[in-house]
């Protein structure tokens, strides 16, 4: 038997709360965090899109001005995540040589990457950062938090666009069974709400129009949806050995049973439209829990309410679970915050873990008229899970083909 | 130009903004490296900002010769001169 993993801390900054209880609660609720971009360079470039979901708490209300100005706001939020993770998990004394670091990001320092390329065109080489390299880097997040905790056991950054964030706790797992660490600080971190992403992602049709009504904009499985909302913010967990957790009296929120990683093969955007890749990366991390469909009671969708991508996801949800998908509730959570791209796998999993140890399933909102062909039992309203062994799924999938999904239960 | 005193209160704000470090801890006789705790990185963000706060040029290869704030505020001093 591979060691038992896990999750001992949670962390995140998010459109729904700046803090777990904050987002926790407000998830529950039911809330948008999308809102109109106050910045004037949303009117001076004519973007289509006017609106994201923005970090509710900005990170420079919770870091150090000397600390936060050499940092990304990726970087930023990284580390807001996982100090508060870390705090958490209440471990004081741990072998640094034996702790790691999976922090993901789906496009890194994009803020500074073109803030220097302002620079540069407007004022010369001189003027640009010499912080600028170590603040635009995709591992930035992660070296920063490894830097921060001390994590000596190696800084890895998975990339894998939207699923990098679930990516990130495949590799902690993995790091954790095959004896390289103890521990790892695992997340995701995204801060790409400016204005080069969000005419990228316009360009190709991925975001929502619904420019008049951003909270209603984001509304997964819903007939009307029209694209997906930019989101920002990161989510951070604390991965542990079983023993290690338990040698030290840990309050265990919930086992990572499983996870499984698999790439689609089919198109560099688009989802395979019979979901192959998904339904794969589902079955084997239910086998690599050794659960059983039967016994899932929850999935946090991927679900970001694009036209094209919600429905393979069921699809996929239907042939590697069976007829018993219609037992199972689920939640789309990107309604209420948001795609946190890079980071939405680690802040999702954030609520997994929580549905677990709470058992409960937080809201999907702006569901008025749901999509027949996605005929899922969403829950809209905040609903108890079960008593007894319960197991939830979180599914993130990213430009690239790729599919991650984690598989929880309860301890 | 500015006085030796009105360069070192500046390159005094320009620390602060870069490093946290109070004002009045940047004195004539300190190192940059060895008693503020400067890397070589905030160390070019510092002469960087110098220079446009001051209108003075600091060449690459003299930035190592500023071990102390005093040597800047004389090399700063002289240039405009």
């Amino acid at each position: 038997m591979p060691r038992k993993v896990v999750i001992t801390g949670l962390g995140a900054t998010t459109p729904i709360g700046g803090d777990v209880p904050t987002m926790w609660a407000n998830s529950l609720k039911g809330v948008s965090g999308a809102r109109t971009i106050e910045a004037d360079w949303v009117a001076k470039y004519e973007l289509p899109v006017t609106f994201a979901a923005q970090i509710s708490t900005p990170a420079s209300e919770v870091l150090a001005r000397v600390e936060a100005k050499r940092m990304d706001p990726s970087t930023q939020f990284a580390v807001v995540a996982s100090r508060e993770a870390w705090r958490d998990s209440g471990i004081e004394d741990v072998d640094k040589d034996r702790l790691a670091v999976a922090f993901a990001t789906g496009i890194g320092g994009v803020w500074t990457l073109l803030d220097a390329w302002d620079t540069l065109r407007d004022k010369g080489p001189r003027r640009v950062l010499p912080m600028t390299v170590p603040m635009l880097m995709p591992n930035g997040p992660a070296a920063a938090v490894s830097l921060d905790l001390g994590a000596r056991a190696g800084a890895h950054t998975p990339v894998s666009a939207c699923a990098s964030g679930t990516e990130a706790l495949h590799q902690g797992l993995e790091l954790i069974r095959s004896g390289k660490a103890d521990v790892v600080v695992c997340g995701g971190a995204e801060a790409a709400i400016h204005p080069m992403p969000i005419a990228a992602f316009a360009a190709m049709q991925a975001l929502s129009r619904r420019n008049d009504e951003p909270e209603l904009a984001s509304r997964p499985y819903d007939t009307a949806r029209d694209g997906f909302v930019m989101g920002e913010g990161a989510g951070a967990l604390v991965l542990e050995a079983e023993e290690h957790a338990l040698a030290r009296g840990a309050r265990i929120y919930a086992e990572l049973g499983g996870t499984s990683v698999t790439a689609d093969a089919y198109h560099i955007t688009a989802p395979d439209p019979q979901g192959l890749g998904a339904t794969r990366a589902l079955k084997a991390a239910l086998f690599d829990a050794r659960a059983q469909a039967e016994d899932v009671v929850h999935v946090n969708a991927h679900a970001t309410s694009t036209p094209v991508g919600d429905k393979p996801e069921y699809t996929a949800l239907k042939a590697a679970l069976g007829a018993h998908i219609d037992q199972v509730a689920v939640s789309a959570t990107k309604s209420q915050t948001g795609h946190l791209l890079g980071a939405s796998g680690a802040v999702e999993a954030v609520m997994t873990v929580l549905a677990i140890y709470e058992r409960k399933a937080p809201v999907t909102i702006n569901l008025d008229n749901q999509d027949p062909e996605i005929p899922l039992d969403v829950v809209t309203t905040a609903r108890d899970l079960p008593s007894g062994d319960i197991v939830a799924l979180s599914n993130s999938f990213g430009f690239g083909g790729h599919n991650a999904v984690i598989v929880l239960r309860n301890v | 130009m500015a006085s030796n005193e009105e360069i070192l209160a500046g390159l005094a704000e320009i620390v602060n903004e870069e490093t946290g470090l109070a004002p009045e801890s940047v004195e004539m006789d300190k190192s940059f490296t060895d008693d503020l705790d400067i890397d070589s990185i905030s160390m070019m963000t510092i002469v960087v900002n110098a220079e446009e706060k001051f209108g003075v040029r600091i060449p690459d290869e003299e930035v190592k010769n500023l071990k102390t704030v005093g040597d800047a505020v004389t090399f700063i001093s002289g240039a405009q001169a």
